[in-house]
């Protein structure tokens, strides 16, 4: 299978697993949405450096977009690629975030350290983040 | 640009997300059972599918920028610790919300 291919057939089994057999529902929840949109941001700079600098390459095979040649950046967006990663990295890093909270808050549920829960922010960050 | 390239990159994340369990008290990194519960078997099964990318040359890494240090099925160390960092910055990410909202994420009570 190509990396389009896998990509897409891991979204497809994260959200069966999130709805269907662990039941959390996180993909339900505005919780996972805000987080999920502050770790994309983070995402996007960290795997532009990983890929704009060539640590990683990709071969035009296995993605939408092709292959880069030796010592010349991929496109910075374009050619399948955003930020310099092939695109199907968002959904890469979909499958990785999402796998990741739904075991965390699965283990929760079943009883796993509920506690100690996060919060409350120090009283310095208050008025940085405004009122709950 | 050296060895420790992809390294560093996976310090910075580290790093830039430690303030989260100092400052929002996201309290990630204390309940370290649950946190290597949940990240155990995100590490398998990221590293099948890297393992088979690699196979397949899917993706390579530039020699000059990793440590060179390889482990099963060629994974270099890199990319093992990347799907342990990773895992790390999002569930703090995901706790500092909640610390800073309070919204309902499911775990609160027992189903």
């Amino acid at each position: 299978m190509t990396y389009t291919e896998l990509t897409l057939l891991g979204v497809l089994i994260v959200v069966t697993l999130d709805l269907y057999v662990f039941r959390t529902k996180i993909l339900k929840r505005k919780v996972f949405w805000a987080s999920y949109s502050i770790v994309i941001f983070f995402q996007l700079v960290t795997n532009g450096i990983l890929t704009g600098f060539g640590i990683v390459e990709y071969n035009g095979d296995a993605i939408i977009g092709s292959s880069t040649a030796q010592e010349s950046p991929p496109a910075f967006i374009g050619d399948g690629r955003l930020v310099f990663a092939p695109i199907e990295d968002l959904l890469f890093g979909f499958c990785l975030v999402t796998l990741t909270l739904i075991i965390w808050v699965w283990l929760g549920r079943i009883g796993v350290q509920r506690e100690p829960r996060s919060g409350p922010p120090r009283k310095s960050l208050e008025r940085l983040l405004g009122t709950n | 640009m050296s060895k420790f390239a992809y390294l560093s990159v996976l310090l910075g994340c580290l790093m830039g997300t430690a303030w989260l369990e100092l400052f929002l008290r996201t309290k990630v990194y204390r309940r370290t059972i649950r946190l290597i519960l949940t990240i155990l078997p995100v590490l398998v099964v990221f590293s099948i599918w890297d393992a088979y990318a690699i196979a397949q040359k899917h993706w390579t890494f530039d020699t000059r920028y990793v440590t060179g240090i390889t482990t099963v099925a060629n994974i270099p160390l890199d990319e093992i610790l990347f799907f342990i960092v990773i895992p790390i910055c999002a569930i703090l990410s995901f706790e500092a919300v909640r610390s800073a909202r309070n919204w309902y994420a499911g775990d609160e009570d027992s189903k």
